[in-house]
């Protein structure tokens, strides 16, 4: 069974994740103007549109080729020694300490404490009739599901066929569409966690929401 | 409570003034504010009678210091005039100009684009004892004095479909079309219709509208004006402005196209000056041909009496362009000619056409925007060229109507009588065969091929012997990015594993494409010339055509002579006619080095031109598009004058049964996508090519929605149905050849 308080406390002992920069071919490293202790940003944009900051540039054959980061946070080692000189594929140029965002952190959890049941194809769904009128009388959290279970009807083109659910037994955590979307193949439908564990999860969820401090 | 009022009405009166005169510092403006505001002040203290002086006195220097006003208004006060909340708008000359009207294809808020505005309606005449009512389809923009909805006139492409499907409807009913210009602009979403692509559709068609079109021109801005202004009788409101672009933009382009800081007001003041936008210049360079002049200050919608000579204007206007194509007129043309238009009475005609009269409506429409800023490029050609060149012009009418019309002509009609005589006869040997040889299951057709003709019919292109890109191993012409020693990236690799590639390989061999993905780097234009057109072998025409500086706008005299020297060409456009395997054909090449690829009236002569070239010799007409930022802003009105003028003659061209092909490379974007290009029933797109109307940063500033980094891409343009397909540039010399066997009109030579 999976520890929640115990993943927390790890989470907090170290509340952030360290991204390798490595060079991605050979050739002649030249690292921008940057210390350790230096600030930088992501990707940005509506679309991620716009690159992160150029930490190295990478010349082989006369064809310059910079490295943004790809995640915002702080730099904490940088090899400075490497700098004018020809390195190898794979060689790690420098790390970036990015500290965890509420979200990431809730994300985090939830992906190792859900079950996250998928759709199979493009469609609208909607629960059975019986799981709707539970959900709405005693919210989602009331739904126990089990491995066969009659859970959703596919509705496409017109035609609509029922959807079994698969995966382990629990309670349905959280509802990730509404009746009648249309959603597309790949995307989470339900999350389910083990009954015992709801209410730790709940806890979790909510002292993460109003504790955790987030970090530039 | 009557002095309130007129009190009430001097302070709207100053705050109006304030408006228009803005940031400036002028004396006449203070001393009526003090004058003002002093007269209030003292209107407790003085007597009913001493205060109705005063006022009377004050109003008489308001009417007095506003027409001195007047006499000062810079370009940018007009600007600042036309966009007032207070100026008269489209539903003000409905109410007033017109006797009656319905609005149609919306009601207010309620309508697919409430920016455009469609009613019918009628002008009542009295004629003896008799009330006439004269039919007409009134079309334009409205601003709505303000009205959020109405999105400041700016009309959204679908807006500009329902103004054409309205023209078709005024044209089907035999009823003239009125429209007024109201907008800064086309709203430049893409969308489909897609707002280039819907104005150039509402050109091309405009062209060959049968019935009398009076366009009436308060705030022409660019596209947003052509897509209803090309008219038989062009009006302006005397405190207007007709540009190829807002002064704002123009400021953009000059001050600091990259940073998106605003640029200073003073600078915009000198753009709007420079280029030439207001009624008085439109009519020197005759891009309008007449103005109605208006109350001083502009017209607001109590100004009643500027309603009456709007509608004498109008009917006029139409009275005009009616009797000019009819045959009989006699009394009424030197009657309308010597008419005073200030007395509101106009001369009854009736406005319907003969089938013979609306075939010379479109033809003198045609002609007058041909003949239009003929004087705004240079022409080097000596004096033998020209007449040269005009004689030559006459020899291939003649040869062509000779050769492909007459002789052509006889010949097609032999041809295909055979062709019916020898199907009969094949059906009838069919039969017989087919009765005698009742057990035979084999074709009786096929067996008589022989096998050369039949592998000829049934195997694909054999690769061995024609290579898929390569001719002899290697390109016609190797870009010159080819001899740096050094490899490139592809912009996917990351998404696509695209290994990096050696220069030469690259912009070599690969004709600069990416062999893992296919994406293409961009390439000269030289290459296309050489490699698909066999420019080599063509033969270059007008190329003694050059741009110039019509407006004599500031410093771009220098540009033209930097870009001269710098790519050796002396206009955006190169035209010429080649060869390519076996099939003649003109080519019109927009080359993006040379000011973007801007089109002014130099390029719109050149394509225009090309357009008659190809039309007399009956050849094919391709457009290759390397790249283009639309319309030359710094010449102005001479600039946008190109796209109704390019239009009507590829139109002309498609009608007399033509193939006008355009192939767009890199990014085209603007008034020139808008027109000429947008019409064709046959665009392509290299993978390398972005199409739109206006760039992302343009979208993003003029509407606030952020667009994402691919929109204008090629597939993009495929999917909204603004291009027929999309090419690889290695296949691009085949498509063309397959393009032109199988695409056009009727009247291509080798038909």
């Amino acid at each position: 069974m999976l520890n929640i308080k115990e993943l927390l406390e790890e989470i907090k002992a170290s509340p952030y994740e360290e991204v390798e920069i490595s060079v991605p071919h050979t050739g002649i490293v030249e690292f921008s103007d940057l210390k350790v202790g230096d600030k930088v940003t992501g990707p940005t944009g509506e679309w991620k549109e716009k690159p992160g900051t150029v930490l190295a540039k990478l010349t082989r054959e006369r064809n310059t080729k910079s490295i943004p980061a790809p995640e915002k946070g702080e730099i904490v080692s940088i090899r400075h020694d490497l700098e004018g000189k020809f390195v190898e594929a794979g060689e790690v140029l420098l790390r970036i300490r990015h500290f965890l965002s509420k979200e990431e952190v809730i994300q985090l959890i939830l992906k190792k404490a859900l079950f996250l049941f998928n759709a199979p194809e493009k469609a609208k769904y909607y629960f059975t009739p019986e799981i709707d009128t539970k959900i709405k009388g005693s919210g989602e959290r009331s739904v126990k599901v089990r491995d066969g279970l009659e859970l959703f009807i596919v509705s496409r083109m017109k035609r609509e066929t029922p959807l079994n659910y698969t995966g382990p037994e629990g309670v349905i955590y959280a509802v990730y569409f509404h009746n009648g979307d249309n959603i597309d193949g790949g995307q989470p439908l339900i999350g389910v966690c083990p009954e015992d564990q709801l209410k730790h999860i709940q806890d979790v969820v909510t002292r993460v929401q109003s504790e955790w401090e987030e970090r530039d | 409570m009557d002095t309130d009022k007129r009190l009430d009405a001097l302070t709207k009166r100053l705050d109006y003034i304030k408006d228009i005169f803005k940031s400036n510092e002028n004396a006449n403006v203070t001393m009526l504010s003090s004058e003002l505001g002093e007269c209030k002040q003292s209107r407790l203290k003085n007597h009913l009678q001493d205060l109705d002086r005063a006022l009377t006195r004050l109003e008489d220097l308001f009417s007095f210091l506003e027409a001195k006003l007047e006499k000062e208004l810079t370009p940018m006060d007009r600007v600042r005039i036309v966009r007032h909340p207070q100026r008269i708008c489209l539903n003000d000359i409905l109410e007033n100009v017109y006797d009656n009207y319905t609005e149609l294809g919306g009601l207010g808020e309620n309508s697919i684009d409430p920016a455009m505005v469609i009613a019918q309606a009628c002008i009542a005449r009295r004629v003896g004892n008799k009330v006439v009512n004269q039919p007409v389809m009134v079309i334009g923009q409205e601003k709505g004095h303000g009205q959020e909805f109405r999105n400041g006139g700016s009309v959204k492409p679908w807006g500009n479909a329902k103004a054409l499907h309205y023209m078709k409807v005024a044209q089907a009913e035999g009823i003239p079309i009125h429209t007024y210009i109201f907008t800064p602009g086309s709203y430049p979403i893409e969308d489909y219709p897609g707002a280039a692509q819907q104005i150039a559709k509402n050109i091309y068609e405009m062209g060959q509208i049968n019935v009398p079109i009076v366009a009436v021109i308060s705030e022409g801005g660019s596209g947003g004006a052509e897509a209803i202004g090309l008219a038989d009788r062009r009006l302006m409101l005397s405190h207007g402005y007709y540009s190829v672009i807002s002064p704002e933009g123009a400021a953009a382009i000059e001050g600091n196209p990259r940073t998106g800081n605003r640029v200073s007001e003073a600078l915009i003041a000198s753009c709007a000056k420079k280029l030439c936008i207001t009624a008085e210049d439109n009519l020197r360079m005759g891009y309008v041909d007449r103005i109605i002049h208006e109350p001083v200050l502009g017209a607001r919608p109590h100004n009643y009496d500027f309603f009456r000579v709007l509608r004498s204007e109008v009917i006029r206007a139409t009275n005009e362009a009616c009797l000019s194509v009819k045959r009989v007129k006699f009394f009424k043309a030197m009657a309308i000619r010597r008419k005073r238009t200030q007395d509101g009475k106009e001369i009854f005609m009736r406005w319907a056409l003969s089938n013979g009269a609306r075939k010379r409506l479109t033809e003198k429409r045609h002609s007058k925007f041909r003949e239009l800023s003929t004087s705004a490029y240079m022409d080097n050609r000596s004096l033998m060229l020209k007449l040269g060149t005009a004689l030559q012009s006459t020899a291939w009418s003649t040869k062509s109507w000779l050769l492909y019309d007459l002789i052509g002509r006889g010949a097609r009609a032999a041809k295909q009588g055979v062709e019916g005589i020898q199907a009969e006869v094949l059906q009838v040997k069919e039969k017989a065969c087919s009765l005698i040889k009742k057990d035979n299951d084999s074709d009786p057709v096929g067996n008589n091929i022989s096998r050369e003709a039949r592998d000829k019919i049934l195997c694909l292109s054999s690769p061995a012997q024609q290579g898929a890109c390569l001719e002899d191993g290697t390109w016609k012409y190797r870009s010159p990015q080819s001899i740096i020693d050094r490899t490139f990236s592809c912009p996917n690799s990351a998404e696509e594993g695209c290994l990096d590639l050696w220069g030469p390989d690259l912009f070599g061999d690969f004709g600069g494409v990416c062999i893992t993905c296919g994406h293409h780097f961009r390439m000269e234009y030289q290459w296309y010339l050489y490699n698909v057109f066999n420019y080599a072998d063509g033969f270059e025409f007008n190329s003694g055509i050059e741009a110039a500086n019509p407006l004599d706008y500031e410093g771009f005299d220098l540009k033209l002579d930097e870009v001269r020297k710098k790519t050796g060409l002396r206009s955006s456009c190169i035209t010429f006619e080649t060869r390519m395997d076996g099939i003649n054909a003109v080519v019109i090449c927009i080359a993006a080095p040379f000011r973007g690829g801007s089109i002014g009236a130099a390029e719109g002569e050149k394509i225009i031109r090309a357009a008659e070239r190809a039309q007399r010799k009956q050849l094919p007409l391709i457009a290759y598009v390397h790249g283009t930022a639309g319309i030359r802003i710094q010449e102005g009105t001479h600039g946008v004058l190109q796209m109704p003028r390019c239009t009507m003659a590829v139109r002309r061209y498609m009608d007399a049964g033509g193939l006008y092909l355009v192939v767009y490379d890199t990014n085209s974007y603007g008034g020139t996508v808008a027109s000429f290009l947008g019409c064709s029933p046959y665009q392509f797109g290299i993978r390398s090519s972005s199409i739109g109307f206006a760039g992302p940063r343009v979208i993003t500033e003029t509407t606030g929605i952020k667009v994402p980094p691919n929109y204008h891409n090629a597939w993009k343009a495929l999917a909204r149905g603004h291009i027929q397909g999309i090419w690889d540039r290695r296949e691009m010399s085949k498509n063309v050849q397959q393009s032109l066997l199988t695409m056009g009109g009727r009247n291509l030579y080798y038909r």
